[in-house]
C-alpha cells in the first residue's frame, strides 16, 4: 500500500506539470472511467512532421489516475504520432513504478486510453487500446 | 474509550453476541490487520444459520421444486414455499402470493415496468421520481420512457439531502400514473417519508413503487402500513444470500398484469400456439428458481426477526449519530446526506486533500472496507457537484470501535496528501 502512494505519485498529484487544455490543438479526446467516473481529456500538439511539440490534460480523479496522466503526457513529448499510438499498458506502469490491481489499473490507464483513441482517430475509446 | 464502553451498554442489541454469528467478520485481511467491514449498503455479511441452511438443503433435500412427486421434490417446495411465508409475514404481506421471488431490486423493478408499465403507460403520461434514485429505480423507467414516450419528472433533492415535498406536491399536479422512489438511499442514507408520499400519490390516482433495497434490511417495513403497491428489496443486503430478491405487489394489480419470462412454472396450460398464465405467485416465476437462495432468505429473515428490527433500526441510530459526530470532527470533511435523526447507518464523504479511491485504498491498508465511486447514483453525484465519494455504511454487526478505527484511517490518510 504504501509503495502505491510513493512520492512520485504524491509529488505529480498534488503539483502536476502539464494540467491544462491546449486551443487550437491538433487531437482532442476526452473520455471516462465509468466504475468511478474519473474522466480525464487529452490535448496534443503536433508539428509538420507529426511529432509531440506540446500536450496537456485535464479533468479529475483519483492520485494513480491524475499521477499517470502528467507523467504520460510528459513522456510523450518530443514522440511522433507513431511512438504514441505504440504506447502499452506496461510503458505506464514503468512511469509509476508500482504494480497495481485490476480497478486501480484502469484508473492508471484511463490517460493512455485517451491519449490512443485520439491518436487513432476513433470515436470512442475502448479497452482494447491498453490490453 | 470509557465514552464508547457507556455507549454501548445502552445499546439495543447485544453486538458481540452478534458478531459470533458472522465468521467473516473473524479474518485478518491480511497478517495482523483485522476486517474492518463498513460496506453492508453494497452487501451484507452472512450469519452462520443462513450459510447452514443452504448447505444443509443441498446436503439433504436438493430437488427441483413443485410437481415432483418424490420426497426430496416435496422437502424442496415445502421449504421454498415456507420461505416466502415468512418473508410475507416479514414485510406485512397480506398474502404470501403477493410475494414474488426475483434475482434482486433490480429485476424487481424491471418487472414491474416491463409488464405493468407496458399495459398501462401510455404516450404522454407522466412518472414521478426522485432525484436521489439509484440506478435501478431510474434506467428501467428510462427505458420504458424510450419505448412509450413516456414524460419522466424528478422530485427535487434539498441541499440537506431530503427530499423537496414542495416540488413534489406541485409535480402531482401533473396527473402522475406512476410515482416510484427510494425509502432510503443508498449515498445519503435519507429515510424518506414513504408513507406521506404514497397517501399523496394515491389522492391523485397515481399507483406507488417503492425501492425498499435499502429500507427492509436496516429499519420495519410494513407495506399494508404503508400501502404501497409494488415494494422491492434484495435479499443479499439483509443477511441473505446473492441472487434472490423480492417483489411485493397488491393482489389485484398483480393478476392483472401481464406476465414476464416466459417458461416453465409461470404457465397453466400450454398448446403449440399458445399458454394459459398460471396463477399467483408462479406467474412472475418462470424457469427454476434460485431455491437455496429462496431458503437462505428465509432464514436470514428470521435471524432479523430474532435480532428485531426496531432494535437494529435503533442500533444503526446510535452508530450513525456517532460516526456523524467524529467525522465532522475531522478538518475539512463534507459528510453528505441529513443530520442523523432522518438517516439510516450511511455516510458519505470527501476530504480535501485525496480522491475517494485513494481514500478507500488507504483504508484498505488497514482492513477498512469502504465503497468509493458513485455508488450507482451518477445523477445525484452531479447534483452535489463531486464525482465521487468514500462511502462507509453500517449494520447491526458493526461497532462504535470501528468507527473510530474509520477515523484514524482518514486521519491517515490525511497525513500521506499533507
Amino acid at each position: 500500500m504504501d509503495d502505491l502512494y510513493r512520492e512520485l505519485i504524491i509529488d505529480r498529484y498534488k503539483n502536476p506539470q502539464y494540467q491544462g487544455e491546449l486551443d487550437p490543438n491538433d487531437i482532442t479526446f476526452e473520455d471516462d472511467n465509468p466504475y468511478c467516473g474519473d474522466h480525464i481529456r487529452v490535448d496534443v500538439r503536433l508539428d509538420e512532421n507529426d511529432v509531440v511539440t506540446k500536450a496537456a490534460y485535464s479533468g479529475e480523479g483519483c492520485s494513480i489516475s491524475q499521477a499517470s496522466a502528467d507523467l504520460l503526457i510528459e513522456h510523450i513529448h518530443g514522440k511522433s504520432l507513431e511512438e504514441v499510438k505504440a504506447l502499452t499498458k506496461e510503458d505506464v506502469l514503468e512511469l509509476l513504478g508500482i504494480d497495481l490491481g485490476p480497478v486501480r489499473l484502469k484508473c492508471a490507464l484511463l490517460s493512455l486510453k485517451v491519449l490512443k483513441a485520439g491518436a487513432y482517430g476513433l470515436g470512442e475509446a475502448s479497452d482494447e487500446l491498453v490490453e | 474509550m470509557k465514552m464508547i464502553a457507556d455507549r454501548q451498554q445502552l445499546a439495543a442489541l447485544d453486538v458481540h453476541k452478534i458478531r459470533a454469528d458472522f465468521p467473516i467478520l473473524e479474518r485478518e485481511v491480511r497478517p495482523g490487520v483485522p476486517l474492518v467491514y463498513l460496506d453492508s449498503t453494497a452487501t451484507s455479511q452472512k450469519p452462520i444459520q443462513v450459510m447452514q441452511a443452504m448447505d444443509g438443503f443441498y446436503r439433504q433435500s436438493n430437488a427441483n421444486i413443485h410437481r415432483g412427486i418424490h420426497t426430496l421434490a416435496e422437502e424442496a417446495t415445502a421449504a421454498y414455499e415456507r420461505a416466502r411465508e415468512r418473508i410475507a409475514a416479514f414485510i406485512g404481506a397480506p398474502a404470501p402470493q403477493e410475494v414474488i421471488f426475483t434475482r434482486n431490486t433490480t429485476e424487481s423493478i424491471n418487472l414491474v415496468a416491463q409488464t405493468w408499465g407496458r399495459a398501462h403507460l401510455e404516450d404522454g403520461d407522466v412518472v414521478i421520481l426522485t432525484e436521489m434514485e439509484h440506478h435501478s429505480n431510474l434506467v428501467p423507467w428510462q427505458m420504458l420512457a424510450a419505448e412509450r414516450n413516456l414524460r419522466l419528472e424528478f422530485i427535487a433533492v434539498t441541499p440537506e439531502g431530503l427530499l423537496d415535498m414542495d416540488s413534489y406536491a406541485s409535480l402531482l399536479k401533473l396527473a402522475p400514473k406512476l410515482v416510484a422512489f427510494a425509502h432510503m438511499s443508498n449515498v445519503l442514507g435519507t429515510i424518506n417519508p414513504a408513507r406521506e408520499i404514497i397517501r399523496m400519490a394515491h389522492e391523485v390516482g397515481a399507483l406507488t413503487v417503492v425501492d425498499a433495497a435499502q429500507s427492509v434490511p436496516h429499519i420495519p417495513v410494513d407495506v399494508s402500513e404503508l400501502e404501497v403497491d409494488f415494494l422491492a428489496f434484495s435479499g443479499h443486503k439483509m443477511c441473505g444470500p446473492n441472487g434472490i430478491g423480492i417483489l411485493y405487489g397488491r393482489r389485484e394489480l398483480l393478476e392483472a398484469m401481464p406476465p414476464f419470462l416466459g417458461g416453465g412454472d409461470m404457465i397453466k396450460r400450454v398448446q403449440l400456439r399458445s399458454f394459459q398464465s398460471n396463477e399467483l405467485p408462479y406467474k412472475f416465476e418462470a424457469g427454476t428458481p434460485a431455491i437455496a437462495e429462496a431458503i437462505g432468505l428465509g432464514v436470514a429473515v428470521d435471524y432479523l426477526s430474532e435480532v428485531g428490527m426496531t432494535a437494529i433500526e435503533q442500533y444503526e441510530q446510535e452508530i450513525i449519530s456517532y460516526a456523524l459526530e467524529r467525522l465532522e470532527e475531522i478538518p475539512g470533511v463534507k459528510v453528505f446526506g441529513p443530520e442523523a435523526e432522518h438517516k439510516g447507518g450511511v455516510a458519505s464523504f470527501v476530504i480535501p486533500e485525496a480522491h475517494a479511491h485513494d481514500v478507500s485504498q488507504i483504508l484498505d491498508g488497514d482492513g477498512i472496507a469502504v465503497r468509493a465511486g458513485h455508488h450507482c447514483a451518477m445523477p445525484l453525484h452531479n447534483k452535489f457537484g463531486v464525482a465521487a465519494t468514500s462511502r462507509a455504511s453500517f449494520y447491526l454487526y458493526n461497532t462504535l470501535e470501528e468507527v473510530d478505527k474509520l477515523v484514524e484511517g482518514i486521519y491517515k490518510v490525511k497525513g500521506i496528501f499533507a
